[in-house]
């Protein structure tokens, strides 16, 4: 995190606030970079998954993005988040262990039935109305655009744009609200 | 979903805007005076001798007491919704009112004969001081935790807490231009305990409420 990563930093979000989408693409790839290696460096045992780190905290950057200051540094705000958001995860993680206790005899019953860890974000996806999820996986899984996003459920630009702000919005609520 | 594909959902809901945190908390610290003042004129409102009272130091001084309380909790809550911003010299601002207190108590049990002390210190509002700050300050402390729940605060109860104080400062600012009791002595007791009330239910208020 040297001076340059910070005014850098700092140069592209606020062109990204501005509504600089490449700007902002850029961005967020380097905070991803940023936070996985805080992640990475911060989970030395298992149980929390790295990558559900930089994505809960990608999003709570994302529906946060208003507070941060823009005369502010960025990287003590990105380090925060990602700090909160860490804590959440290995919060969270201790009580799905218990539940897991819990459920031990139906696990028994089906070993089959485990799967590979599936990312958080994507359970939460299942959680959205049918509307915002078919545009959400769109945008994202299937990288339409969103003209293209419109055009494949006859819907108009404007109504794709709602339903993926809210459901990005929805999705990021989800981890905050799952705190006791 | 891959992170890969997240970025490409988030990037493509670029343009959205909410509204900057900052302009949040002024128009919030607006609409929170706004209701502490129609709450406060709908049922107390001045005492009849405001005029003359005006003149006079005690009464005054409450006033130094709670707007000291207010513009330092304003300016710790709002350091404490924003990740990453440094709360320290907010925070040590917030010695300034108990300080003032603490000072005024210091003078006033000089000027009083002890003799006067316990009927200073009880006064004759105490119930209605209980009361109506709180009531007072509900309304506000509502504003103010929906500001945290649109701001980010890495320390939820706490941040409550000092919303708490925010609310307790204004409402206590309407309410000292209601009561008689304008001895340091009544207002460093029953001010205090109700300004602490709003404080608990504002970090009762952030552990439930402030989520994100």
């Amino acid at each position: 995190m040297s001076g340059k990563d910070e005014a850098e930093l700092s140069r592209l979000l606020r062109a990204a606030i501005a509504g600089d989408e490449r700007a902002y693409a850029d961005f967020l790839h380097r905070i991803a970079a940023l936070v996985r290696g805080f992640a990475r460096r911060k989970i030395v045992q298992g149980g929390v998954d790295p990558e559900d780190v930089v994505q809960e905290t990608l999003l709570a950057i994302h529906v946060k993005r208003h507070t941060w200051r823009d005369n502010a540094p960025v990287l003590p705000w990105v380090y925060a988040i990602a700090r909160f958001k860490l804590i959440d995860a290995f919060r969270r993680r201790g009580r799905r262990i218990e539940v897991e206790i819990d459920e031990i005899a139906e696990t028994f019953a089906e070993p089959e039935s485990e799967t590979v860890s599936e990312r958080d974000v994507n359970r939460a996806l299942d959680s959205l109305s049918p509307a915002q999820r078919s545009v959400v996986s769109a945008v994202s899984v299937e990288g339409r655009s969103i003209g293209e996003t419109a055009a494949k459920f006859g819907i108009s630009e404007t109504a794709v744009r709602v339903s993926l702000h809210r459901g990005l919005a929805a999705i990021a609520k989800r981890f905050g609200a799952r705190r006791e | 979903m891959r992170t890969e594909d997240l970025i490409k959902a988030l990037d493509a809901d670029a343009r959205s805007k909410a509204l900057p945190l900052g302009a949040a908390w002024w128009l919030a610290a607006g609409a929170a005076m706004v209701i502490a003042a129609a709450v406060f004129w709908l049922t107390i409102g001045p005492r009849p001798d405001i005029a003359i009272a005006m003149h006079t130091m005690r009464f005054l001084s409450k006033f130094v007491f709670t707007i000291a309380l207010s513009a330092s909790a304003f300016a710790l809550v709002h350091a404490l919704s924003t990740p990453g911003a440094s709360t320290r010299r907010a925070a040590s601002w917030m010695i300034a009112a108990p300080l003032l207190v603490i000072v005024a108590v210091i003078l006033e049990l000089f000027a009083v004969p002890a003799s006067d002390w316990g009927t200073r210190l009880v006064g004759t509002n105490m119930v209605i001081c209980l009361t109506f700050i709180p009531l007072i300050g509900i309304g506000p402390l509502a504003v103010f935790l929906a500001v945290l729940r649109h701001g980010a605060p890495t320390r939820p109860v706490l941040a409550g807490a000092a919303a708490g104080l925010l609310a307790g400062g204004l409402a206590a600012t309407f309410y000292a231009a209601h009561c008689f009791d304008d001895s340091p002595l009544f207002v460093g007791t029953w001010y205090t305990i109700a300004v602490a009330i709003l404080a608990v239910l504002g970090a009762l208020g952030g552990r439930l409420f402030v989520r994100w």
